[in-house]
């Protein structure tokens, strides 16, 4: 440890590490119930509605690569992501054969300013897989235990969808949905033959106007820049400016977080961290210490902060730290719809996402994989970005043209331009999203010959899929063929095959990373109780993804928002009866 | 920004949207200024600069690094032109490639994305060679337009392509998708394509005549919202 550490003399109630959903909404809750929060975030400050901000609503040509990836922005140059797979300067490494991805968004509000919006309540069975196949971990929770807190996350941030009344896709306090667009009905009409039930999708966008403080959403569809209306969920717009408005909380913006500190009775008392404007050492003093900085970097934290007392790292005697790790399944595929060649052209943006979704609809005790997996569908006249008109000779010599006749495959000039205006819009595209069952072998650990360029050691993962997340990604293919048939759609390529493993994306590349400080009743096999309190520091929590003890065919941000809202509700309960 | 800012910004003065009235709010400003330690971004290069227009300020310093730099020779860029007018001429609907700048965008993304250096420049080189093979010693753009289309009629057809042309095929390729690129990325194109979207709007639905056209209708998903 550096001979000089900068102390802030203030003794905060509570300091956090993070500023994503989990970290934003403890900050939320606590600050409204009146405790002194400090929260720490590792990036920038950032404002979807400040003009230096902005990405939304800029064109194509605004960037120079027309909106491709770069390496400060994995997801695009009007992506509002700061960061992705590899930040500079911040390396991770892997074990032998592993290659999971990482992604870090180093902005206030995380990975939030991006999301696709899906949000969705897990349902009764997704708390006790365990009881039903064996396999896993049951949550020291159940569906009653955190439905309240949905129901305040669902008031106080705002979802649409449609009362379904599903048994474990519990409904949320619904916002209009939006109408589907053209062929987000020629899915919901084809799935009447698959049987793959298809329902309005559930996003926390505002179709109606829920307080004074956000903007209706204008339907530009593009959420994933960050909206300049606060018209969707993100922690910074929604929860952390909120937060500041109450005077109540001090934010320290790129402040990489290094380790909590603990005095000799185990207690921990605060966290040191490097300004990384100036790379010095400070250290900033708490009754209660929150890690929200996402299930991979709060285990980092933890793993690091070793002292006599905590050798194997903090609130880590169960050794399950880091363990656990588990991320959603993935799978796509596109198809050419040939009755949407030639469309008249109209403005069907929408919201920044799916208009409609396939809730898991099977049961696996009649199939070869446990859990499940929904699926998500694209498609439509979209914002033409780097990439569009990609490989049009592999299209344009299969179908006849604006004419109705039979051309050669590839070609320029007049005709080609013709070809473009022609096929323009007639794609649909799915991706299934998938529940991976959690394994103790799949790890993060700290890598003992590396640090980054904080000086903090950094973490090496070891992630292997088995045979149940290869099994499901091959349900998905085959499902994928039924639902284009259904539609009346033309698979695009072929189908992935086992040398893809069905076309199974990395693990960490869906970016629903759970499970490494997972939550239980038993000390000995979870870092954290119920209310996400570590065991071992009683004046310790971890409110992000880490507390997960299992993922679910859904994804995970309400249920860290809810988690994260119930944690608060102790906290304060705690600290009014002096328990810290 | 100030909500009348806003507003102009994003179009809403003159589209009417309804946006809830106190939604874009100055209050939601933090007011508490000296509650954010600081607002700006560090540049690789140690210097504290601020985001700008969208852009960290790391991102505008490199990005002026690639147009600070030029890749493609005078020769080089000149056929280009001709290439991709060949690709994207103008036509009654739009006007050309070299219109909308794609030449000026291939320069840039080669820059962006090296792994295109090779196979571009490699690829001019090959059809120069292969011009001057063909049109007693003349580069492509020295010989007639005649020429230049009777060379690229035999790259430009994948399935029809002879096999001794395959290298020919694949630039091609390649030049068509970054010359389709970048014309339907630029002004031109993106009205040429007829996209209508990126601007305030509201969505209420598809059109009754495509719905009537496609033999689709609402009346399914209504049912969803009366559960």
């Amino acid at each position: 440890m550096p001979f000089q550490i900068k102390e802030d003399p203030t003794l905060y109630d509570v300091v956090i590490v993070g500023s994503g959903a989990g970290g934003g909404m403890a900050a939320y809750e606590l600050t409204k119930a009146g405790a002194n929060v400090c929260m720490l975030e590792a990036g920038g400050f950032y404002d979807p509605g400040d003009s230096k901000f902005i990405t939304q609503l800029k064109k194509p040509w605004d960037s120079p690569r027309r909106g491709a990836s770069s390496k400060f922005r994995s997801f695009g140059d009007f992506d509002a992501a700061w960061g992705g797979w590899q930040l500079e300067g911040e390396p991770y490494t892997q074990k032998e054969g592993s290659d999971f991805w990482w992604f870090r968004s180093r902005m206030l509000g995380g990975r939030t300013n991006h999301w696709g919006r899906i949000s969705l309540r897990f349902g009764p069975k997704d708390f006790k897989r365990k009881s039903i196949d064996g396999l896993g971990e049951d949550w020291p929770i159940s569906y009653e235990d955190i439905e309240p807190y949905y129901d305040r996350v669902d008031k106080l941030i705002g979802v649409f969808g449609s009362r379904e009344g599903l048994p474990n896709d519990p409904d949320s306090i619904y916002l209009r949905p939006p109408k589907p667009r053209l062929h987000e009905l020629k899915v919901m009409e084809g799935n009447k033959k698959t049987g793959v039930l298809t329902i309005p999708s559930r996003l926390s966008i505002l179709t109606e106007s829920i307080n004074d403080e956000r903007g209706q959403c204008f339907y530009c569809n593009q959420c994933n820049r960050g909206c300049q209306a606060y018209a969707d969920f993100s922690s910074s717009s929604v929860l952390v400016k909120p937060a500041l408005k109450t005077g109540k909380l001090k934010l320290i913006n790129d402040a990489m977080a290094r380790e909590v500190l603990t005095d000799d009775n185990g207690k921990a008392t605060g966290v040191s961290y490097v300004d990384k404007i100036s790379k010095q050492e400070y250290s900033v003093r708490g009754k209660v210490v929150i890690l929200a900085a996402s299930a991979c970097e709060s285990a980092r934290m933890l793993l690091n902060s070793k002292s006599s007392r905590f050798q194997n790292g903090l609130s880590n005697s169960s050794g399950v730290v880091g363990k656990y790790l588990h991320d959603s399944t993935g799978a796509d595929r596109m198809a050419f719809v040939p009755s949407m060649v030639g469309r008249k052209r109209y403005n069907e943006d929408g919201v920044g996402g799916l208009h409609v979704y396939s809730p898991w609809w099977l049961d696996n005790a009649k199939l070869d994989f446990p859990r499940g997996y929904h699926i998500e569908y694209w498609g439509g006249m979209s914002n033409p970005s780097y990439g569009f008109g990609f490989g049009m000779e592999k299209l344009n010599g299969k179908y006849p043209g604006s004419d109705g006749k039979m051309k050669p495959a590839g070609g320029y000039g007049a005709a080609l331009k013709e070809d473009h205006r022609h096929f323009y819009g007639s794609y649909i595209g799915m991706s299934g999203r998938g529940e991976s069952v959690a394994r103790e072998d799949n790890y993060c650990e700290i890598d003992s010959n590396t640090v980054d360029k904080w000086g903090i050691p950094v973490l090496s993962f070891n992630y292997k899929w088995s045979d149940y997340e290869i099994k499901q990604a091959k349900h998905m293919q085959d499902t994928f063929e039924e639902v284009i048939d259904g539609f009346g759609g033309i698979p695009v390529g072929d189908k992935p095959g086992a040398d893809t493993n069905y076309g199974l994306t990395k693990p960490g590349q869906i970016i629903h990373e759970v499970g490494t400080v997972r939550m239980g009743n038993d000390p000995a096999t979870s870092a954290l109780n119920s209310n996400c309190q570590s065991h071992d520091v009683k004046n310790l929590f971890v409110v992000d993804g880490g507390a997960f003890a299992s993922q679910a065919d859904k994804n995970p941000t309400w249920t860290i928002l809810a988690l994260s809202m119930r944690a608060a509700d102790y906290i304060t309960k705690q600290m009014k009866s002096g328990g810290f | 920004m100030k909500r009348r800012d806003l507003l102009k910004n994003i179009g809403l003065g003159t589209v009417g949207v309804a946006i809830s009235g106190n939604a874009i709010a100055n209050d939601l400003r933090v007011p508490n200024v000296p509650l954010i330690r600081r607002n700006i971004i560090i540049g690789d290069d140690g210097e504290f600069t601020g985001p700008a227009n969208g852009k960290q300020a790391k991102e505008l310093a490199y990005d002026q690094s690639l147009m600070d730099q030029q890749f493609f020779d005078e020769h080089e860029m000149a056929t280009i032109a001709v290439l991709a007018d060949i690709i994207i001429p103008a036509d009654s609907t739009s006007g050309s490639a070299t219109d909308s700048g794609v030449p000026d965008f291939i320069e840039f993304i080669v820059k962006d994305m090296p792994y295109h250096q090779v196979p571009m420049r490699g690829g001019l080189m090959w059809l120069d060679s292969e011009s001057k093979k063909q049109f007693g010693g003349k580069r492509f753009i020295e010989t007639t337009m005649g020429n230049r289309l009777k060379l690229v009629d035999m790259i430009a057809y994948p399935e029809q392509a002879k096999p001794e042309y395959s290298q020919g095929v694949k630039f091609f390729n390649l030049m068509r998708d970054l010359t389709s690129t970048g014309f339907y990325t630029s002004e031109i194109g993106v009205k040429d394509i007829g996209y209508m979207g990126n601007q305030p709007n509201f969505w209420d639905g598809v059109p009754q005549d495509v719905l009537d056209k496609h033999g689709v209708s609402y009346a399914d998903w209504e049912k969803h919202l009366t559960k």
